[in-house]
């Protein structure tokens, strides 16, 4: 009795585990549906077609395509600014710093739909309402993923003790030197942290996208907009795919920091 | 942190600026521009056609027309943060307390099922619930649900839904608290007699709050603006206001009536969130 007292919490929490890991084996194995009749949310019978012919359906692959660029030159411009921001808000004492914590933390508490629309009405009221498209999306995501960017950073930057740099300067090292050197591979695993998570934000971005994308499709627009006729089966090819590529870059990372680690 | 030597000058502010610009130019600045639209009197309504008339009468009209999918969002958002909640700390405290050396992997697994993506993982929930699936034919057998009984179509796939995509939201932040307690508090309790479940509300309960405040707020908040689950998993005829809000945007093009939904929305979840925050008490706020 003592003992199924001692593991319930954890047999508990593994259930709860099992219970977020459902979906995605039913993405797994819808991954090899051949649905048969109509209905495409029913297993017909088993084929391996979805995987030889991912870019099959109209439409599937372009618009993963523009998705993955959207989101890679978003990633990249808001990891760059949130990184700076971040060093600016640990590293430094300025005039302004709690107003502009609170400006990176607002984006995040606002729901998602009030800051596609408010972006929409800005857009519609600068006469830009012509060109929505590829770089109004951009705009939208590099600003949502900012506010994330800069607290991934700012956490692991704050929870660094500076020792080693003060040890670096000690030893005669220039500010650059120990920048490069000691300061920035410190802070890495947290920035690609940041980038991976930015990436994944946007890339599954559905919202405010589509306020603000005009005529171009992103690949989560196309999903939802395929759900009414019945989404093809090749879409759970990418979801498996995307789910396989996750794991692989988090166990990568994982692994690279122990190596570096051995402690 | 504390050992961190702050510099003053001017580079923190050179290093802040280019983020610090991009949230005024397309953060702050577009919601002058939504609260401006939402002043705008509808009767105008083509693409330039607006005048800005301080239409207040908007507000009044968007809560008399809109009051139904208003109330079904916070209701759905409050339910699905209650569940997550009773889940996610189950979760929390398994990993905090009980998992040993697995910490780190379970954490990683509780974050992997989200990386992919967010409409096909809700999607997915269509045959999990659907009319002659598993779960519904278990369901009746256990005479829980009628015969001609579903959960398709129903408010509780939508909290279903909604409860499954924000949890990890509700998990990290309550980890985060629970893992800085140091567990020794819990055995002196135990030590003086308390018995455990007396332990863990005058003990735990209390020590992992700053990590429910957040967790609740990560989780309500984009729950209540989600109309995904409701869209996928929902019945046609229940619209949430984040539907009703893109469809004013987007299909009527009544951009006025649109900007006071999305103000309005805002304005309540802050309202919310202020009162909330108060009673709770917590000041390490993320």
């Amino acid at each position: 009795m003592r003992w199924v007292k001692e593991r319930l919490v954890l047999a508990l929490g593994l259930l709860v585990l099992v219970y977020t890991f459902v979906p995605i084996f039913i993405v797994v194995a819808m991954s090899f549906n051949n649905p048969g009749g109509r209905n495409v949310y029913q297993f017909g019978s088993f084929t391996w077609d979805n995987w030889k012919d991912p870019c099959g359906p109209d439409d599937l692959c372009s618009t993963l395509l523009t998705s993955i660029q959207i989101s890679l030159l978003a990633t990249l411009v808001a990891t760059l600014l949130g990184t700076l921001a971040a060093f600016a808000l640990v590293r430094h004492d300025f005039t302004g710093r709690s107003a502009s914590n609170l400006l990176i933390f607002l984006p995040m508490a606002a729901p998602e739909i009030v800051l596609g629309s408010s972006l929409l009405a800005l857009f519609v009221a600068s006469g830009f309402a012509g060109q929505l498209g590829f770089w109004t999306i951009f705009i939208a995501h590099v600003m949502f993923c900012l506010s994330f960017v800069v607290v991934t950073v700012r956490a692991r930057l704050a929870g660094m003790d500076d020792d080693l740099e003060q040890a670096a300067m000690d030893l005669y090292a220039t500010p650059g030197q120990t920048f490069w050197r000691v300061t920035f591979p410190l802070v890495l695993p947290g920035i690609l942290g940041a980038a991976l998570l930015s990436f994944s934000l946007s890339f599954d971005d559905f919202i405010v996208t589509n306020l603000n994308s005009g005529n171009t499709t992103t690949f989560p627009m196309y999903v939802y907009g395929q759900e009414r006729v019945g989404v093809p089966m090749q879409v759970n090819v990418v979801g498996t795919l995307m789910f396989l590529v996750s794991i692989a870059i988090v166990v990568g990372m994982e692994l690279r920091s122990r190596r570096r680690a051995p402690a | 942190m504390s050992d961190t030597v702050r510099r003053r000058g001017r580079v923190g502010y050179l290093l802040l600026l280019p983020a610090a610009l991009w949230l005024l130019v397309f953060f702050v600045v577009p919601l002058y521009s939504l609260v401006a639209t939402s002043l705008f009197d509808p009767a105008g309504s083509d693409f330039r056609g607006y005048e800005m008339s301080y239409a207040f009468g908007n507000y009044g009209d968007v809560v008399r027309d809109y009051a139904g999918p208003f109330g079904r969002s916070l209701m759905y958002g409050a339910l699905a943060t209650l569940f997550c909640l009773v889940l996610g700390y189950v979760l929390a405290y398994a990993i905090a307390f009980k998992a040993g050396r697995w910490k780190n992997l379970m954490l990683v697994l509780v974050i992997a099922p989200f990386f992919t993506s967010f409409l096909v993982r809700t999607l997915s929930w269509k045959l999990i619930l659907a009319d002659d699936g598993f779960v519904v034919n278990t369901l009746q057998t256990l005479q829980v649900l009628g015969d001609d009984g579903r959960l398709l179509a129903t408010p509780i796939a939508v909290v279903a839904g909604l409860t499954y995509n924000f949890l990890p939201f509700m998990v990290l932040p309550l980890y985060a608290s629970l893992d800085k307690i140091d567990p020794r508090l819990i055995e002196a309790s135990g030590d003086l007699y308390a018995h455990p479940v007396v332990g863990f509300f005058k003990v735990t309960w209390p020590l992992s709050l700053p990590g429910v405040v957040s967790g609740t707020l990560l989780t309500f908040i984009p729950s209540v603006g989600d109309y995904i689950n409701a869209q996928f998993l929902g019945s046609t005829n229940e619209r949430v206001i984040g539907n009703v809000i893109q469809a004013q945007f987007t299909d009527a093009n009544n951009y006025p009536v649109a900007s006071a939904l999305s103000v309005l929305l805002m304005v309540i979840i802050l309202a919310m969130v202020l009162v909330y925050v108060r009673r709770a008490g917590t000041e390490e706020l993320l």
